[in-house]
């Protein structure tokens, strides 16, 4: 499944670049993109475990800056 | 300002009221007389005050990334940095920094909040140029009028627009007349006039007349919503620019913080010093190495790039795009609906001695009345007059010859050159290339309709532009005969041409040119709907939008919104633009940081100017950056 997500508080683009790339090695994620432009994040994950890997990849973003939120 | 810079902003407002008056207090009243050996700590806590106030989330956020394994954080760095000064008070006779390890602080957070505000204002204008979303939709159901949510209104429902509304969704006029502003289309601030059974285009804003019209999309599939979309996900399609700062970034972090390390070690180790020093001029060398200034402005500048040209009507469906278009020196484009107009009409009127063109026109007018032809649909259209249907009487069709009919009793002939041969009737010199039809009456020649594929009003002006804007090679490719393609291609200024191309040799063609300069970049015009191979093969496709037309979108890389040739010199000028700026950034940002880290590393640089290393060039790169949104408009 393929969902686009708005972000709230996404401030530092090279943090951006991290998360994206912590996300991708989420196990069930196919492919993720955050545009730090936009602060929109496009997440392809295994269908059954969205809601899992959704969690997953915020805490991976907190971790970044402790502020993002994943608006769901 | 979103609230948590409003916050910030207050922080450090109150960091700053605080700081202030210490700094000078601490100069003109000297604390020592007055405590003695307490008052080392006294100024400490004194100066903690506007430290902590202005920094408590950095301190957090140093520590807490530890934790997450991230040790090199710039968080953490300025932690360090300057909880070092604080530090100092473990030597109560060296000299005290306390009053710089706070403002060292503060300028900090000053720069980060400088850098957080005016990413958030290139989103924002970004966003407002792309305000075209229209807010309600004005239903007209069973006599009544009903205001809903754009996306709520359904294909075939009547809806309501009145002077001053935005045309909510893409649909025909039912009733009514009015002109529209089309501006946040296409960047066009010339009104267009609409009547019954003109198309309409969402987010277009009526001017003077009440309209009602039938939806014919549904608000997503309309012409706003595509080109929001269209330019958010443009930003995701990275230029290989882009993708190179982002491994620059990956590669040089790690470099430098080694750099900085061995900075910090081994000259102590080898006796050149004393620990501090050199710790602290690897901390400083940290600070000022963060690759924040590129990370940020290179998309940025992409993103505010694609902005900017959108808002001149040209959707440009990624940064990579804009990367390529500013290397092409070579433009293509296809003759017929991108050039010219790709419908009949008239251009020259040509009487024989003696005869009037207005008696011409109407006659031939008048002959042509019943024929759908394309020919007789232009002749119609250059009379303007009506036509009396009175006058004429019998009408023959001779397909391949013309029109052979009663006007006025006359027996009026209106056909080609065979037409006029076969009837014997001797015709002047030869007129040029284009179509030409001959009028005769009663057997007499009256003169000559010259009729053409009409070339667009402002194709020789983009031509122009074109060549302006440093593009070598302009070359026209179509379909056409030989004598045309040289016609268009003279009055248009164009440098080469090919004719009687086939669909399949228009590739073949841009393929051989794109061949013979590899490294120069080619862009190929057309309308979309039967070019979709060429637009594919050449580095850049770029299609007439006739304000969003599917085809074209769906088939090109770059979409002129108005049908207007001059578009592709825009798309030009804001791509290259937009490379120099991009390349005046990460030149800026990568110069001033290696030489305030070599100064870092000799001695030279202090803290401060770590920082605005650091922030500072950010900051300035971002300004830098939004200037790609303002494509300046050049007088017409």
């Amino acid at each position: 499944m393929r969902k686009v997500f708005k972000m709230e508080d996404l401030e530092c683009a090279n943090c951006a670049a991290k998360m994206q790339d912590a996300i991708s090695k989420i196990d069930g994620v196919n492919s993720v993109n955050i545009s730090f432009m936009t602060q929109k994040l496009t997440l392809d994950a295994e269908d059954e475990r969205f809601d899992a890997i959704l969690d997953a990849a915020q805490k991976a973003i907190s971790k970044f800056e402790k502020d993002c939120v994943i608006l769901r | 300002m979103t609230k948590k810079q409003k916050r910030m902003l207050r922080r450090i407002l109150i960091a700053l009221a605080i700081y202030l008056p210490l700094m000078v207090a601490t100069r003109v009243f000297p604390l020592e007389p007055i405590l003695g050996d307490r008052a080392v700590l006294v100024e400490l806590v004194l100066f903690a005050v506007p430290y902590l106030i202005a920094g408590y989330d950095v301190l957090q956020k140093g520590f807490r990334g530890i934790f997450n394994g991230r040790v090199m954080d710039e968080n953490f760095l300025m932690s360090v940095a300057t909880l070092g000064a604080f530090a100092l008070v473990l030597f109560p006779d060296a000299e005290q920094h306390f009053e710089e390890g706070a403002a060292v602080m503060l300028f900090y957070q000053v720069g980060e909040f400088f850098q957080s505000y005016a990413v958030g204002k290139t989103r924002r204008s970004i966003a407002d140029m792309m305000d075209i979303a229209p807010e309600f939709a004005l239903v007209i159901r069973e006599g009544e009028t009903v205001e809903v949510d754009p996306a709520e209104v359904a294909v075939g429902d009547r809806l309501l627009v009145r002077p001053g509304d935005r045309v909510p969704l893409d649909g025909v006029v039912l009733a009514g007349s009015s002109a529209l502003d089309t501006s946040a289309l296409t960047g066009e601030s010339v009104p267009r006039q609409v009547a019954e059974g003109d198309q309409l285009v969402s987010g277009c804003i009526n001017l003077t007349g009440r309209l009602e019209m039938r939806a014919t999309k549904e608000y997503g599939q309309s012409a706003v919503s595509r080109i929001l979309e269209l330019v958010e996900n443009a930003s995701e399609k990275k230029a290989r620019t882009e993708n190179f700062v982002t491994r620059f970034a990956r590669v040089y972090t790690p470099i430098v913080v080694l750099a900085a390390l061995l900075l910090a070690l081994i000259p102590p180790l080898a006796g050149f010093g004393s620990w501090s020093m050199w710790i602290q001029r690897g901390l400083t060398f940290l600070v000022v190495s963060c690759p924040c200034a590129l990370v940020i402005s290179v998309p940025l500048s992409f993103f505010a790039g694609i902005g900017g040209a959108s808002r001149r009507g040209v959707l440009v469906k990624g940064s990579n795009y804009l990367e390529v278009l500013a290397k092409c020196d070579t433009v293509a484009f296809d003759k017929t609906g991108t050039l010219t107009s790709g419908k009949f009409a008239v251009v020259e009127v040509q009487p024989a001695e003696g005869e009037s063109a207005d008696r011409l026109l109407c006659l031939a007018a008048h002959a042509e009345a019943s024929s759908t032809h394309p020919i007789a649909i232009s002749i119609g259209e250059a009379y303007g007059k009506e036509i009396d249907a009175s006058r004429i009487g019998k009408v023959e069709e001779r397909g391949g010859y013309g029109i052979s009919a009663e006007v006025d009793g006359h027996r009026v002939l209106v056909g080609n050159a065979r037409m006029m041969q076969q009837a014997r009737i001797a015709v002047g010199d030869a007129p040029r290339s284009n179509t030409a039809l001959y009028i005769a009456a009663d057997e007499k020649y009256l003169g000559c309709i010259l009729i053409a594929d009409a070339v667009k009003p402002h194709s020789q002006q983009a031509i122009g532009k074109l060549h302006d804007a440093g593009v070598k090679r302009v070359v026209v490719l179509t379909g056409d005969r030989e004598d045309v393609a040289r016609d268009v291609s003279e009055q248009l200024g164009v440098d080469e041409y090919r004719a009687q191309l086939l669909p399949q040799n228009k590739v073949e063609c841009i393929e051989s040119i794109m061949e013979s300069s590899p490294d120069a970049k080619l862009a190929f015009v057309g309308d979309g709907i039967n070019d979709a191979p060429v637009l594919m093969r050449a580095d850049v496709g770029i299609a007439m939008g006739a304000m969003g037309s599917d085809a074209a979108i769906e088939a090109a890389d770059v979409v002129l919104m108005d049908d207007d040739p001059q578009g592709v010199a825009v798309a030009i000028q804001v791509a290259r633009k937009t490379m120099r700026i991009v390349w005046q950034n990460i030149v800026f940002a990568i110069g001033v940081k290696v030489a305030i880290m070599l100064l870092a590393a000799v001695g030279i640089a202090n803290m401060w100017l770590a920082v605005f290393g650091d922030v500072g060039v950010a900051v300035l790169a971002i300004l830098n950056a939004m200037r790609c949104m303002n494509i300046a408009r050049s007088k017409d």
